[in-house]
């Protein structure tokens, strides 16, 4: 690994009139080795979602238990920590290799996308933008990391300071049937109305939770809907912070624009592998359960993975300081021949 | 002769039937790219027969011949988006736009892909 200010990726306007004839890095793997990276199932998502919810429900109810007490601190952060992780759930069954069975999928797909609060309908589209220009600018409208880089928005973004105050309003707007010019963009006629009724359906709820708040006189309904997004989405900006965090724009190389981190099996069950982000990117069709192994088929041709998330930070604090006053610089990555 | 229609677009004599590979070759739920001229076509095996289609997502450019097929659904390796394999139908989002469909035909063990001769 190696940090330099060396900008060789491609212009966005090079990128922009490349973009019809887009042609990604990946790596050599046999197709029958892939096919069956990729085939579905059910049973390892059934177990991982099943164990979340019994952590989720059982941190829930212990911070239930603790509220009017000291407890309560500790306990809303572990729930807000466990909540938060609906955020991988989401990006799982966007994808719709959590589950082979397609139903179990979408129920889940819902539900995750509500309580991370992001729109089923419009991230289903902006998350494929993501995938066909990944880091690519103007064109990709995930990138999570802007030049200059923006460190207080950054940091804020641990709390989800940032960018949940700009879901919740598109949400709001997307209620009344307004969306902005770059979401028509990426968002088909045919979605639209899916789009705006799904922000209804959310919109609803949480003002039936605030409502009963205000009725019970409590803050407790609303302590865990969407707020535990916030107060504990310090882990969820940990990880997703290391998938593209200072490295190369306007590259057709995921190796050198998104990078791979080894984690502990905590983050990695609550963060669903995500960890192995080269490898989502090349082959988003590989389930996240089968990412280890496809790591393992092409590590060869990939750079080297970080050792931790310390590791990553040790490249990202320093990368993203200098970014937020030189837009040029970007952490180089060495790929094999 | 074993034949597998799998859409009805053009009579028998508007077709010129080309041949693509030994049938043997293309493994159950599996898909193949076959290039032929400027085009490119995607050959499907499932548990139900043969099929052919387009070789290009409708959404946006990736090979469906790099997909996955599962059961009688293809998906797209780019963005996940799925069709249904005998009709091309688009299924899931974020696919809108459905498949063409090509008639495919076993013949001595040889799969051949029929093609319109006034094919633009």
């Amino acid at each position: 690994m190696s940090v330099a200010a060396n900008p060789t990726g491609l212009s966005t306007a090079e990128a922009r009139s490349d973009s019809l004839n887009i042609k990604w890095f990946t790596c050599d793997i046999p197709r029958a080795t892939l096919k069956e990276l990729m085939r579905r199932k059910d049973g390892p998502a059934l177990w991982n979602f099943a164990l979340w919810l019994v952590f989720l429900l059982g941190s829930g109810y212990l911070a239930f238990r603790c509220y009017g007490t000291w407890w309560a601190l500790p306990a809303f952060l572990l729930y807000g920590t466990i909540y938060s992780s609906s955020d991988a759930r989401w990006h799982e069954c966007q994808h719709g290799t959590a589950f082979k069975t397609r139903w179990i999928n979408e129920l889940f797909y819902e539900v995750s996308s509500f309580m991370t609060i992001r729109e089923a309908s419009l991230w289903r589209w902006s998350h494929s933008r993501h995938h066909t220009h990944t880091i690519i600018v103007d064109y990709d409208p995930e990138i999570q990391v802007t030049r200059p880089a923006d460190l207080l928005k950054i940091v804020c973004d641990f709390l989800y300071l940032y960018s949940g105050p700009i879901e919740i309003k598109r949400i709001a707007l997307h209620a009344f049937g307004i969306l902005t010019p770059a979401e028509q963009d990426y968002i088909p006629l045919v979605a639209r109305r899916r789009t705006i009724r799904s922000s209804q359906i959310y919109l609803l709820i949480v003002l039936t939770v605030i409502a009963s708040s205000v009725a019970l006189k409590s803050f407790l309904p609303i302590l865990f809907v969407w707020t535990p997004r916030f107060y504990g989405g310090w882990l969820h900006q940990l990880c997703g912070l290391t998938q593209h965090a200072g490295l190369a724009e306007n590259v057709y190389d995921h190796r050198k624009s998104t990078r791979t981190v080894y984690m502990n099996p905590v983050y990695r069950f609550l963060y669903m592998n995500m960890n192995y982000h080269i490898e989502h990117h090349m082959f988003p069709t590989v389930p996240y359960f089968s990412l280890p192994e496809l790591h393992e088929s092409i590590k060869s041709q990939m750079p080297q993975p970080y050792a931790g998330i310390i590791d990553v930070y040790k490249e990202i604090v320093p990368g993203l300081i200098r970014q937020s006053h030189d837009r040029n610089y970007y952490v180089v990555r060495e790929v094999p021949a | 002769m074993n034949r597998i229609d799998n859409t009805a677009i053009e009579s028998e004599s508007d077709l010129e039937w080309v041949e693509v590979c030994p049938a043997s070759e293309i493994d159950v739920e599996d898909v193949r790219r076959f290039d032929h001229g400027s085009s490119t076509f995607a050959i499907y095996r499932t548990v139900g027969g043969y099929y052919a289609s387009d070789g290009w997502c409708t959404h946006e450019e990736a090979l469906l011949s790099d997909g996955l097929v599962l059961d009688d659904v293809i998906e797209c390796p780019l963005h996940n988006g799925r069709f249904h394999i005998p009709t091309g139908e688009a299924l899931s989002p974020p696919v809108c736009i459905n498949l063409k469909t090509y008639p495919i035909r076993i013949d001595n063990g040889t799969l051949k892909l029929g093609l319109s001769q006034h094919r633009s």
